[in-house]
């Protein structure tokens, strides 16, 4: 789990800001000369590109899995639910991921 | 047989022999924390923001499985999804939770020399020459992933 944790963190350090800013403000808001749909599909439909965005996505959501766990233990002072916590974290984590493995491989 | 099972049963038998019998039970000295313990010094309050910056990671990975999902879907459904990313409301909160991401990696990529032991020809590499080394890394990432986005492979 740390393992995931650490690796997910990296990942998450290095590429999430810089996709994100393309994403949600350079593409919507037109600050950039942004792909056409066309393109932009290509772009995310190659598998290599697809392989390095699932990994992105399983290690952040682990990441986040096992940080919040801790989160919840430590700042609320929940550890006597430790079971439910750590079920719903990585239970959450690992349904997520799933769900984005599908979306990705049934991606045109 | 564990330690509890075989403590529970000693104290079974010595109170069937005498109703009076009472356990020792130490009652534990444990300060009461107040809930928002985090907000007494600016370091609690640091490390708080720290931590939550997983539920900003942990939402820009569904949003961008969300966004290549809506994607698939066509470009008519692409655009509906570009008109709502664009929304006042969704901007603002967008730029909050960018803030969290950046917040992650910056003292993510901080703690990079405490974490990573780097060493050459027996010595060990100074922590800012280690430091320098992650930044110069989400410097290239950066660069790598806007480009792709932006061009695609030439």
């Amino acid at each position: 789990m740390w393992a995931l944790f650490s690796s997910g963190g990296m990942l998450a350090a290095l590429v999430l800001p810089a996709l994100t800013f393309v994403l949600w403000f350079g593409i919507p808001l037109g600050w950039i000369a942004a792909p056409s749909y066309e393109a932009l599909v290509a772009e995310i439909g190659h598998p290599v590109a697809k392989l390095v965005l699932l990994g992105v996505v399983t290690l952040s959501l682990f990441h986040w899995g096992h940080r919040f766990r801790y989160t919840l233990y430590d700042g609320l002072q929940l550890s006597h639910l430790y079971g439910m916590i750590a079920t719903v974290c990585y239970g959450g984590a690992a349904t997520l991921s799933l769900l984005a493995a599908w979306v990705l491989w049934t991606f045109p | 047989m564990s330690y509890h099972s075989r403590v529970d049963r000693r104290w079974a038998t010595r109170r069937a022999a005498n109703p009076e019998y009472e356990p020792y039970h130490p009652k534990w000295h444990r300060k009461r924390v107040p809930i928002f313990w985090w907000l007494e010094r600016p370091a609690y309050t640091k490390f708080i923001t720290r931590e939550l910056t997983s539920l900003a990671v942990g939402y820009a990975a569904v949003l961008l499985m969300v966004q290549v999902w809506v994607m698939a879907r066509g470009p008519g459904a692409y655009e509906r999804f570009l008109a709502i990313l664009a929304s006042p409301a969704i901007v603002t909160f967008h730029a909050v939770v960018f803030l969290f991401l950046l917040f992650h990696s910056v003292t993510w990529l901080n703690l990079a020399p405490q974490a990573l032991v780097v060493r050459l020809g027996g010595r060990r590499v100074a922590d800012r020459v280690v430091l320098a080394g992650h930044y110069v890394a989400w410097l290239v990432a950066t660069a790598v992933v806007a480009a792709y986005l932006l061009w695609g492979v030439p």
